[in-house]
């Protein structure tokens, strides 16, 4: 503990002291005789010159909510840098299905404005409307959305005007996200403004359920590498119908319908609780906290969901899938866990993964003993109990909230959606924690550091320091990790490679770290500098 | 050694009138000068070219790309000043701000600032509301500004606040005020107003310009006063405005005042001495 500490103000002591102290605030170092999870700063400005590992807004509802949606057309309104740099670069992957023939399949593409100078002093507003009808014209799209970048907002193109005449125009839904990079401390607040929107003109305009008893959401799945396939795999064969993994490989007719469902998973909780929490305001569906990664997580989250049903043969087809499937992979696992076993590993993520994937390196063996997250909430690290404790700021308060309320024909009470009494519903919410998120915080083990909006020098530092035997974070860190000859995955979009999810995720997943810890390579890297003896060092300098 | 010239003042207190009149008398006087408008209406070269001009900077660049004539949009007018308008965005859309960056930068790459001009003047519409706004005054533009201002309460607030915007610059550049020119409204106690308002700027009233209709009856004519009736008194007033601004010695950097300094020296020389 006291060394760990000691760690800590050694990383610390480069800074001026008002850094010092502000830092100090989003660093805690688990201590288990505490009684409970102390305060952590999260979601809160970046100090200036730090170089922090956010995205801004704009890559929060273009680049993560809104682009992986399949039959969407995306326009990005603005220069052409911010279309082109979020084109594919999270590889959520998209097929098509019974209702999304491959022409109407756009997430693979990428559209802008790309505005130039004249647009900038002229305004845009024409240039995106003359756009919006080109693409309707020549790709025949179900709905469109138009992400505002920088720009757009300094100059005041009313890009929400542009979008209501263009859906008069065309008779689609045309919605606009007014997401310009600047707004909130980092891609969090595009993550709000995308969930408003799609709450506000999408989620209930569609009417037809899907046919199946157990019919649910995966919310904040994003089909990374095939992860969302994975699960919905697995869904099926205990019997659910997965109605939209959201926004993972979905479509727009599915996003319609999102409120014909009986139970809405949360995987990503970050990115979307708001939806999942509006959903049971408005419609009463239930939301359930869920982690499928790691093969303990992914049973884990089987089993409560099966219990949210309360239905022997459900529960009892769960544990056919389970056996079934860890027959078959542990086997696998077993071999990539030798060479895994006891090794360390620093983990950084957005707003989930640095929790989610330490139960899948537990699994390997392998302990996480630094966790970070560029853009969570307290509620993330410390559990949804804070929430009412969390003081509004000028930045947040920036971002709208949308107030929504019980639908007076949709809204429907949790239990009779999942067919019980309010009694049993009642034991069941707190058995199951329907509705909850205990944060990263408690999977901690004595010792561990959690780290809010983690920065090159810090992550630098610590790597120094601890020494772990991989790091698992994104690209803006991947290569100095690389640098100081430690093995980095990134985990924004598993490099290469996936899905990392579920059972089939997981055998992969030990494959490419076990892969990772045992190539030769990161042994044999010497840095150039290290070469020179000081003498000659100097002398290149002079 | 061209000297470049900026005019600033509330809206509608006769910018354009008076930088016109002024470059006319400076022409007629054997100056070579540029304005360029800084005005997305570009309604501040219409007296020296005898009519609004055709096609602005912005304009061009939206129509033909990056490959731009200089003589497409540098016209020549009253004894050949050299008139150009920046223009910009139909009011309530776009950015006028970037627009007169971008068409002062393109300006200077087209090779407009010819070594042969003794002055560049810039009318530029308003306050300085925003860093495009302030284009002519950064580093290697305009050096020496004039403000425009009346005897009117909004016409001082409007100066003061331009004086800070000069301010910001000057410290770390080369812009200095070069004083205050009065285009009366017929207030009273106007002169010794303006004369304590410069004063306390640490400037100087360079010139007061009376107020006379022969200006509007030139403007109805497209034309200048010099242009219209040049052995007019008016006409005459504008040669000596032209004359002090040739002649000035005082650049400095502004003391804009703070708000209430403001109203107590309007109370002091104004409304008081008035009642």
């Amino acid at each position: 503990m006291a060394e760990i500490d000691g760690t800590i103000e050694e990383m610390l002591l480069p800074y001026p002291e008002m850094v010092k102290k502000n830092r100090k605030k989003h660093l805690i170092v688990k201590d288990e005789a505490a009684a409970c999870c102390p305060q952590i700063e999260a979601n809160t400005r970046t100090i200036p010159g730090i170089i922090s590992q956010r995205g801004c807004a704009y890559a929060g509802c273009k680049g993560v909510v809104v682009g992986p949606i399949k039959d969407m057309i995306t326009i990005t309104h603005g220069p052409v840098g911010c279309g082109y740099y979020t084109w594919g670069t999270r590889r959520n992957k998209a097929r098509a299905d019974d209702t999304t023939p491959p022409e109407k399949i756009y997430s693979t593409l990428c559209f802008t404005t790309d505005m130039q100078e004249p647009d900038i002093v002229f305004g845009g507003e024409k240039k995106l409307a003359k756009m919006i009808d080109e693409v309707v014209a020549a790709f025949h799209p179900r709905a469109i959305n138009i992400c505002a970048t920088c720009p757009v907002g300094l100059i005041g193109d009313d890009i929400s005007a542009v979008g209501k005449a263009a859906q008069e125009r065309h008779g689609i839904s045309v919605i606009a996200y007014n997401c310009e990079g600047y707004k909130g401390v980092s891609q969090s607040a595009g993550h709000h403004i995308a969930n408003n929107k799609i709450m506000e003109n999408v989620i209930g305009t569609g009417s037809e359920r899907k046919p199946g008893t157990y019919v649910i959401n995966i919310l904040g799945e994003y089909n990374i590498g095939g992860d969302g396939w994975e699960l919905e795999r697995i869904l099926k064969e205990i019997g659910y119908t997965v109605n939209c993994v959201l926004p993972g490989d979905s479509s727009y007719l599915d996003i319609k319908t999102l409120h014909l469902a009986d139970l809405n998973l949360v995987q990503c909780h970050r990115s979307i609780n708001y939806i999942a929490e509006m959903m049971e305001t408005k419609y009463g569906i239930p939301w359930l906290k869920v982690n499928f990664i790691g093969v303990e997580s992914t049973i884990e989250s089987l089993r409560r969901m099966a219990r949210c049903f309360d239905d022997d043969p459900l529960e009892e087809q769960t544990e056919i899938v389970i056996a079934r499937e860890t027959a078959r992979i542990f086997p696998v696992m077993e071999q990539y866990r030798k060479i895994c076993q006891g090794k360390t590993a620093f983990l950084f993520g957005g707003g989930s993964r640095a929790h989610h994937y330490r139960h899948l390196l537990a699994d390997l063996g392998i302990e996480v003993s630094v966790a970070g997250y560029e853009f969570a909430h307290r509620d993330d690290y410390e559990g949804r109990e804070v929430i009412p404790t969390i003081k509004t700021d000028a930045d947040s308060k920036n971002i709208p909230e949308l107030h929504v309320t019980a639908d007076p024909i949709l809204y429907r009470d949790a239990h009779t959606r999942l067919n019980m009494s309010r009694e049993k519903f009642e034991e069941l919410s707190s058995r199951v924690q329907l509705g909850y998120y205990e944060g990263l915080y408690p999977h901690l083990k004595d010792g561990h550091i959690m780290v809010d909006d983690y920065n090159n020098h810090e992550t630098e530092e610590m790597i120094r320091a601890l020494k772990p035997d991989i790091v698992f974070t994104g690209i803006k860190d991947k290569y100095i990790t690389h640098k100081q000859g430690v093995p980095a995955k990134q985990l924004h979009a598993y490099d290469y490679s996936g899905p990392y999810a579920g059972f089939n995720g997981a055998i992969i997943f030990a494959r490419d770290v076990a892969n990772a810890l045992s190539t030769p390579a990161w042994k044999m890297v010497t840095p150039p500098w290290d070469n020179y003896d000081n003498a000659q060092g100097s002398e290149d300098n002079a | 050694m061209k000297r470049q010239v900026a005019i600033y003042g509330k809206g509608g207190i006769g910018k354009s009138t008076t930088t016109q009149n002024t470059v006319a008398a400076l022409a007629e006087s054997g100056k070579h000068v540029m304005v360029v408008g800084c005005d997305p209406k570009a309604d501040s070269t219409r007296l020296l070219l005898h009519g609004l001009c055709q096609k602005t900077v912005l304009d061009t660049l939206r129509d033909e790309g990056d490959d731009i004539e200089l003589d497409k949009i540098l016209k020549p007018g009253f004894k050949n000043t050299m008139c150009v308008e920046s223009g910009g965005p139909e009011p309530g859309v776009g950015c006028a701000g970037r627009g007169i960056i971008t068409s002062i930068n393109l300006l200077e790459s087209l090779g407009a600032y010819t070594d042969d001009l003794d002055y560049v003047f810039y009318d530029v519409l308003g306050d300085v509301v925003c860093g495009g706004f302030a284009m002519p005054i950064r580093e290697g533009k305009a050096e020496e500004i004039y403000i425009v201002a009346s005897g009117e309460l909004m016409a001082l607030y409007a100066a003061n606040n331009i004086a800070k915007g000069i301010k910001k610059y000057a410290d770390n550049g080369k812009v200095r005020l070069g004083g205050i020119i009065c285009n009366s409204r017929k207030v009273d106690n106007e002169r010794p107003l303006l004369e304590a308002f410069a004063e306390e700027l640490g400037s100087q009233l360079i010139y007061f310009v009376p107020r006379d209709n022969l200006v509007q009856r030139a403007e109805i004519h497209k034309k200048t006063v010099i242009d219209f009736d040049p052995t007019s008194g008016q006409a005459n007033e504008y040669r000596n405005l032209a004359k002090a601004i040739d002649e000035n010695k005082l650049f400095v950097i502004p003391k804009p005042m703070k708000q209430e300094r403001l109203e107590e020296l309007m109370m002091q020389h104004g409304f008081l001495d008035a009642m």
